[in-house]
Formats: structure tokens, sequence, C-alpha cells
């Protein structure tokens, strides 16, 4: 468990090691508190939805999971992708209406970043792996939590660099998306490394 | 007519998706490591943006506001699928070396943005048209990096030997580094650089212009 957690925050990287969240990556990192929300958002949306799209993969789309109905050749796993859209959708949804009900300040903190986690590649990607690599529920509960920390790791650290590429004498052309890319480049250099420490 | 030509090659080039508006930039990279992994993933994403602009045009006199997209995700998500399914079908060592990113076609930004942006509001011929033109434009990308990765990492393209590599008693010693994760970061954050510095009213300016202030100082 310990090997997942770490390997899902450093080794396989969302953002660095897998290219999911590119386009939030590089659209909200001018900032860090900005970077900071967000990450603390996708920690959030990433320890709730990877857990429960495992149980409602294991318990309703796999080969055979409708066998106690009397439904044994049902094999739904193709469905996979809009139940998963659907789950997102949802508990974004509820995580936006519970945070207003009971924690009025924070949701005004996250408020505009949560819609944007719907269509995050990072989230769903990290949900669609999980079935690739069929986790069992806690596993896949440490794996959500694991790669929410990851990229919130990633963006905080980025959004800091880019505050001080701001002030930076950079060839013309180069400014914003061109030094953008190489910077995460070099990062995505830096978490390479942990590739080569074994667990 | 014309117009919507002039259009439709703007956004190969000037207006490209993935360089100019940063859309659907997470497939671009991953998908890349070979050639023909990056021209299976044009082709799908070029089949689902057209086919959901069409379905997303015929539509939108009937889709109400307050829940377009979620109209929108499950049309894509359906095209996504059937996709999908036909690839496991008639290419499954492609499929699995796509293994999650032709899922990840469903919450491609670049796919939505063109249904919310330009299918919503315009008749179905343009929205083809349009999403032909932003399918290309992506599929240029990636087909480039995917060439430049192939070429320089393994000295193949599609498979075939273009730089006969040392290993095999030729003289190109194979750059494994492109294979990795960063050089798809590098080589993408390069071409930016190269288009934008050819067009200079696209370039973002510098907050501070620090050329300005040390000449009056």
């Amino acid at each position: 468990m310990t090997d997942l957690l770490v390997a899902s925050i450093f080794q396989e990287n969302l953002v660095l090691a897998y290219f999911l969240g590119i386009c939030t990556f590089l659209a909200v990192s001018e900032r860090v508190d900005t970077a900071v929300g967000l990450g603390i958002a996708i920690i959030a949306v990433q320890s709730i939805t990877v857990p429960v799209n495992a149980l409602i993969l294991n318990g309703a789309l796999v080969d055979g999971a409708w066998r106690w109905a009397g439904l044994p050749d049902v094999d739904l796993s193709h469905l996979r992708l809009i139940a998963f859209i659907g789950v997102i959708a949802a508990i974004v949804q509820i995580l936006e209406m519970t945070l207003e009900r009971f924690f009025p300040r924070l949701a005004t903190a996250l408020g505009s970043f949560l819609p944007l986690i719907t269509v995050n590649c990072a989230i769903l990607g990290g949900s669609l792996f999980m079935a690739e690599r069929q986790y069992t529920l806690p596993e896949a509960a440490v794996y959500g939590f694991g790669i929410g920390l990851g990229w919130a790791l990633a963006i905080i650290a980025f959004a800091a660099i880019r505050e001080r590429l701001r002030y930076s004498d950079m060839p013309r052309g180069m400014h914003g998306l061109a030094s953008a890319f190489l910077v995460t480049g070099l990062m995505s250099l830096g978490f390479a490394a942990f590739a080569r420490v074994p667990l | 007519m014309t117009k919507a030509l002039s259009q439709f090659t703007r956004q190969l080039v000037a207006q490209n998706p993935v360089t100019h508006q940063i859309l659907g930039v997470c497939s671009a990279l991953a998908v890349t490591t070979s050639l023909d992994t990056a021209l299976m993933m044009s082709a799908a994403l070029t089949a689902v943006i057209c086919l959901s602009s069409a379905i997303i045009s015929l539509l939108r006199h009937h889709i109400p506001q307050a829940i377009r997209l979620i109209v929108q995700i499950t049309i894509i998500a359906s095209l996504v699928i059937v996709i999908d399914e036909l690839m496991r079908a008639f290419a499954f060592e492609l499929s699995r070396a796509l293994s999650v990113y032709v899922g990840l076609i469903v919450t491609n930004c670049l796919v939505l943005g063109r249904a919310e942006a330009f299918a919503m509001r315009n008749p179905v011929a343009p929205s083809i048209l349009d999403a032909l033109g932003n399918g290309i434009g992506y599929s240029l990308i990636l087909i480039i990096v995917g060439s430049i990765r192939e070429l320089l990492g393994h000295g193949t393209l599609l498979g075939i030997t273009i730089l006969p590599i040392v290993a095999d008693g030729g003289w190109f010693q194979p750059l494994s580094f492109m294979q990795l994760a960063p050089a798809a970061f590098f080589i993408i954050g390069l071409m930016v650089w190269g288009i934008r510095s050819l067009d200079l009213s696209e370039a973002e300016i510098a907050e501070y212009d620090l050329q300005g202030e040390r000449s009056q100082g």
C-alpha cells in the first residue's frame, strides 16, 4: 500500500508522467494561491471519485457482476466511460452543495474550480487507470488520494516557478505558453528521476 | 464558401488548436511515442469531433440551455465508446498501446470546446468543416511530434528503419530520452516558440519589458 501511495505521487505523477490535466495545469498556474485552491479541490475529488467508481465498476459493470440477479452473461464494462463521467459530475455537484452548506468560506475559495474539475482529464484518467489495473477498493482509495496529492504538488511547484519567471528576460515568442511547456518538461525530467528509486 | 475555406486553413497553422488555443494537449503529448499510435489517435479524434459536431449542430434547436453540457458530454461519450469498441475489434494491439487515452477523448477540451463554441450556434455543414479543420490541425501536431520522437528514439518511422541504429551495425545512436515524457514537453514547447516567433502579433507581450527599462537607465 505504501508502495502504491509513493508510486502514485511521484513515479506515476499524473501530470508529469502521464500528461493528464495539462490544460488546467497550464491555465490555472499563474499564481500560487489559486494553484493551492485547485490542488486541494483535486485531492478531494480524486479521493472520493476513484473509490466510488471502483465500487460501481466491481458491483455493476464487470463481467458476471449481475450473476446474483440470474444474469450471468451480462458484461457492461463498455459502459464504464459514461458511468464514470456521470459519477464524477454528480460527486462534484454534491461536493459543491455540501461545501456551500457547511463550509461557506471554503466554498467561495474553491467555487470557480469545482465545475472546471468535471471536465478535467486527470479525474477521468485516474478512474480509467484504476479500471485498467483492476485495483481493489482499498487500493483504489489509496491510489485516488495519491494521484490527487501528486497533481497538487506539481501545480503548486509549477505556479511558484511561473511567478518568478514573470520577471525574466526571454526571447520574443518565448513568453507564456512556450516557456510554460519547457518548464513543465524540466519538472517532468526531475520527477522521472524518482523512477529509479527502489520501493 | 471561400470564407469558410480560409477559416478552415487558418485552423491548421495560425489558429492551431494545440499550439495556439492550448486545447487537447494531454493526449497530444501522451500518444506520440511512435508514429502509428499518433496516427491512430488522430483518426479517432477527427472522427469523434466531426460526428459530434454534426450531431450537436443537428440538435442545436432542441437542446435546452440549462442541461446542454450534460447532453453534449453524453453524445461525445457514446461516440467515443463506439470508436473504442471498433478499435478493439479491428486494431487490438494499437488500442492496447493507446490504453486509457482513447477513453479520455471524452474530456478532451478540444471536442467539447468546438461543440460549445461553434456547433451549438451554426448549421451542420459549417460545423463539420470547422470540426474537420480542428481535427486536422490537431492531427498535424500529433504527426509531427510522433515522427520526431519515433525517428530519433528508435531510428524508424511506422516500424520501417530510416536511420540504421548502432546495435544493428548502422551508424545512428538512438536517443532513448525521446521516448520519455519530458521530451514531449520540450518538442511542443519549441514548436510553440517557433510558431509564435514567426507570427509576432500572436506572441504574449512580456508584462515587464526589461529591454525598455534598460535603455532608459
